[in-house]
């Protein structure tokens, strides 16, 4: 049996908290790219109770994610969209995911983001990611920002930092560790800085966002 | 004096597209943001930094 809304919404705000409960239920995420960080970014934010979670690639599910990302073996070949609203809606089912399965560029940017209030960028190409930073910056300056930089190798987890570069705009990483050179990309560190994101966006919507929002 | 990236660098008078080559910045992994706001990547070669600006130039490295 899956409990129902309530019951769930009781669970988390007993967790929570009431007052951080009904923030994170009306708050609008977006997750932009979903391998090892959005992935995992994603089912984070689902299991704290964020209320709307959109989910963004154009990719599918490869034998070579399985190593970092939340994907099943069964699932290789669906499109990533398609299996995280899987995992997702098992996770919780009432939480409202939107898949959006395109390629995320400057022209659609706006029209895809526009509606939603946290931005999560976590792509794999360097350039990507900085066109997706330039875009939201340039375009949706109103929106939070939350990148990420440098999560690769075997390096101490520690060195993965979250800092503030602009008013709504934050950076995750260690700024350094280029999946170009040396280990590539191991589960742990990646779901550290996957996490750094996921909770920098829930301590904005905790800080930032009132509680009668809607 | 220029503030880049929180050091004192002797940069007055250079475009954005000028220090992000004198660094080694590759200009199409990059988000530049002067004195707080953002410079819109086709503004790299016009937009000149002067004394007592600050500059953060946040750059992207691969993997996700």
């Amino acid at each position: 049996m899956i409990p129902t809304y309530e019951e769930i919404y009781a669970a988390l705000a007993e967790r929570h908290g009431a007052e951080l409960q009904k923030k994170l239920s009306t708050a609008r995420t977006a997750v932009c790219g979903l391998g090892g960080l959005g992935s995992n970014i994603a089912v984070c934010l689902v299991r704290a109770g964020v209320g709307h979670v959109r989910i963004i690639d154009f990719d599918r599910v490869d034998i070579s994610n399985i190593n970092r990302q939340q994907y099943f073996l069964e699932q290789i070949g669906q499109y990533k969209t398609d299996a995280l609203y899987e995992i997702l809606k098992k996770i919780n089912p009432y939480c409202e995911i939107v898949r959006t399965n395109e390629r995320l560029n400057g022209e659609n940017i706006p029209e895809i983001l526009g509606s939603e209030d946290i931005i999560c960028e976590a792509f794999d190409d360097p350039e990507a990611k900085a066109e997706l930073v330039n875009c939201v910056l340039e375009r949706l300056p109103e929106k939070y920002l939350i990148a990420a930089s440098g999560m690769a190798g075997l390096l101490s987890a520690n060195l993965i930092k979250t800092r503030k570069v602009a008013k709504r705009f934050y950076l995750s990483g260690d700024g350094e560790s280029d999946v170009s050179e040396g280990t590539g990309l191991v589960s742990s560190r990646v779901m550290v800085c996957a996490a750094h994101q996921a909770h920098k966006a829930i301590q904005i919507i905790n800080e930032e966002f009132q509680e009668e929002r809607k | 004096m220029v503030r880049i990236n929180g050091e004192m660098n002797d940069a007055s008078g250079k475009s954005i597209a000028q220090l992000l080559e004198a660094l080694g910045y590759s200009p199409q992994r990059v988000a530049v943001e002067l004195n707080m706001e953002i410079v819109p990547k086709a503004k790299y070669s016009e937009t000149f930094v002067k004394d007592g600006d600050s500059v953060e130039i946040v750059r992207f490295v691969g993997g996700g």
